[in-house]
């Protein structure tokens, strides 16, 4: 009986199979592409993650073997980027999720009687995009400069010391994330909130709810898909990211994360192994994270 | 009373000079209205009559723009609608889709802190006859069973009164005939004051004490049910609670008891107590079932109204009764029901006919008879293909 929902997806593989050659043929150009463009170079990594140095070869030089103690080398010599990879991501996606959240409400649920302004404010949470994400960095970058209007402006007023910076920290490099992700997290939030039935929140008026409790006991669980989908949006990107905490843009020394970790690995010290090893590890812990999260949230029935 | 405990009993409603407008119309004229505790009280009207406008304003979903709402003698105007003692069975039935059956049960219980939810909910559902699907989801439930989850999970917090809105629409007859019978065993067992928003005059009918006919933001008539039918006050109730024959015409002659109304050079009398108005241009009407069907000509009696003679234009097997439509020069067609007591249609499509009816039968409209008739029922299919039928004649006639 509570059972009706697995007995149809029992039901589907007793459907007649087809083989057909021409359901192959048409499958065979996608999987010719994941096949090159996506299993060779995961592959390609993986081995090079285990490389050894060739005996007495040159910096850059290494062969082929089984040096699984890469991976203990890197986490040793790298724990403190890896963890400050995942705690600036968090911080980026809740921060995201703050200020989105009652951005996408008010276009997709207050501004549903005019469609002239959801349009025009759909248009200004994409307007960013036109500009490549590099500019927009750098243009930030400028801004919270120490010599910048801003920075002295406060410095005059004395909301902040004297000796202080802002770019270099982490707040900048926070601050970089969640404002180049921001869209991200905007658009799925406004897909699933534009389509929000009011008439469940009167429900939850009618059955004594208040405002409040509306909110937290109907309206978020409503809205779970936008936002299963807007914060991993937002948070595999910012782990990742090399470009917010680089020193050429809002980050500094102590700001370094497991993208710049493998960019200078690969690009400065040539040891190719160590920055493969970290690319295996960024993927595997974003995979377990995102698989653990997307279990918890429990959206199977809303999807 | 506060939210937090049951209600006894029903609770007195009352709407005070309720005025509702919106930015471009006004859905509510003027409105006062009384529903005593324990009554079952329908509002019917066609759709944008203000109906479902009046509901809300009562669930507090929407202010109203003058006037006052009391519920139990106290003042709700301006309590916000999860502060009122107060629940509503939704059109749409509006269940949440993220929760079971159950929670959706529990959840009005829950939110006001009463001792078991989960058990209350549970009785709940076993009165509608679905606790054994208390751990579904709402979508995984046929039309009918999410009906009567909906009425469970608003009975449940034994609300002063409950706020139906046209909750029967979307099921098949029969499963309606049986939600009719179980609300209103539900509100005698429970003694609940009903307010129940109905487009549909049977349902109306069938099920209330008290059923009000709304038109254009404003009450036409109320009272019991059969009081509004025998003797509807105007075209527009006498049209849209059933059907009526209507003739219009100028008094020709009243005496204390009747009054005599001359149409189209027929004379037709109407009990004066029945009549509204006693002079100058009125509407007199019929209702089709009270007329009968002559195939020769009967003799003039004083006591019954006779036309004739016209001719069949339509008629129409509905195995109980048959309709006929009959044709006479300078009136409106006539409707006559009759019940198939001997064997099938007694008069062929273009045979001549007489119609004729009791005088006590007859009712007299309150409407300025100038005025044309206000309303054509818009989602009576059987007055519809009337008034198709009639244009197509008259078009006819023309050529």
């Amino acid at each position: 009986m509570a059972f009706a929902a697995f007995q149809t997806a029992e039901a589907v593989p007793q459907a007649p199979k087809r083989h057909s050659r021409i359901a192959l043929l048409l499958l065979l150009p996608g999987i010719a592409y994941l096949m090159l463009f996506f299993l060779a170079p995961l592959v390609s990594l993986l081995l090079t993650s285990l490389q050894a140095p060739r005996e007495f070869g040159d910096i850059g030089q290494f062969d082929y073997a089984f040096n699984w103690q890469n991976y203990v080398t890197v986490v040793q010599s790298y724990l403190p980027h890896i963890m400050r990879s995942f705690g600036y991501a968090l911080a980026a996606t809740v921060l995201a999720l703050l200020f989105s959240y009652p951005l996408a409400y008010f276009i997709g649920v207050k501004a549903r009687r005019w469609p002239m302004l959801q349009a025009l404010m759909l248009v200004l949470v994409i307007a960013p995009f036109f500009i490549s994400f590099l500019l927009r960095t750098l243009a930030w970058k400028q801004i919270l400069s120490d010599e910048s209007f801003v920075i002295t402006s406060l410095k005059a007023l004395s909301l902040m010391a004297p000796d202080a910076h802002f770019t270099g920290t982490p707040f900048a490099v926070i601050f970089g994330l969640t404002y180049n992700f921001i869209p991200f997290m905007t658009l799925p939030l406004y897909t699933t909130l534009e389509r929000l039935d009011l008439r469940y929140l009167e429900a939850g008026g009618d059955l004594y709810a208040g405002p409040f409790t509306v909110f937290r006991k109907v309206t978020v669980p409503l809205s779970m898909p936008g936002i299963v989908a807007g914060t991993l949006l937002t948070f595999i990107p910012a782990a990742g990211d090399y470009v917010n905490a680089s020193r050429d843009f809002l980050g500094g020394t102590d700001t370094q994360m497991m993208g710049n970790v493998i960019e200078a690995n690969f690009l400065v010290l040539l040891n190719y192994p160590a920055a493969a090893a970290l690319s295996i590890i960024l993927m595997a812990a974003i995979l377990v994270l995102v698989g653990l999260y997307v279990k918890r949230a429990g959206t199977e029935d809303l999807l | 009373m506060s939210v937090r405990e049951f209600a006894e009993r029903g609770a007195d409603l009352e709407l005070v000079g309720i005025q509702k407008r919106f930015p471009g119309f006004t859905a509510i004229e003027e409105l006062d209205l009384t529903i005593p505790a324990g009554s079952f009280f329908a509002l019917l009207g066609p759709s944008g009559c203000g109906k479902t406008t009046t509901l809300r304003l009562v669930a507090g979903l929407e202010e109203p723009t003058r006037g006052r709402i009391l519920i139990g003698g106290r003042d709700v105007t301006d309590t916000k609608s999860h502060e009122r003692p107060v629940n509503t069975v939704f059109q749409s039935y509006a269940l949440f889709p993220h929760m079971s059956v159950l929670e959706n049960v529990a959840f009005g219980l829950k939110r006001r802190r009463i001792d078991d939810a989960l058990g209350r909910a549970h009785e709940a559902l076993r009165l509608v006859e679905l606790d054994h699907l208390a751990q579904r989801r709402p979508a995984q439930l046929s039309g009918g069973q999410q009906q009567r989850v909906a009425l469970a999970r608003a009975i449940v917090n034994r609300p002063a009164l409950l706020l139906l809105d046209e909750p029967l629409g979307a099921l098949d007859l029969k499963l309606r005939r049986q939600m009719q019978l179980e609300l209103k065993t539900i509100q005698e067992e429970v003694g609940l004051t009903f307010l129940h928003v109905t487009h549909d005059q049977e349902e109306a009918m069938t099920m209330a004490d008290t059923v009000a006919v709304m038109n254009k933001g404003a009450i036409e008539q109320m009272g019991a049910p059969a009081e509004l039918y025998e003797l509807p006050r105007t075209a527009f109730v006498a049209n849209f609670l059933g059907q009526s024959n209507l003739f219009t015409g100028a008094v020709a002659g009243s005496t204390d008891a009747a009054i005599a109304v001359d149409v189209a050079g027929t004379r037709l009398t109407v009990p004066t107590a029945r009549a509204r108005r006693h002079q100058g241009q009125v509407t007199i009407g019929v209702r089709p079932e009270k007329v009968t069907l002559h195939r020769d000509a009967p003799a003039e009696a004083s006591d019954r109204n006779l036309i004739g003679p016209g001719r069949v234009i339509d008629v129409s097997f509905s195995g109980v009764s048959t309709q006929y439509l009959v044709a006479v020069p300078g009136m409106s067609t006539i409707t006559v029901f009759a019940q198939n007591i001997g064997s099938g249609p007694v008069a062929a499509e273009g045979a001549e006919v007489w119609v004729s009816w009791q005088v006590e039968h007859g009712f007299g409209l309150d409407d300025e008879a100038t005025e044309p008739v206000r309303f054509a029922a818009d989602d009576d299919t059987r007055s519809i293909a009337a008034q198709r039928r009639d244009a197509l004649v008259a078009e006819l006639e023309e050529h």
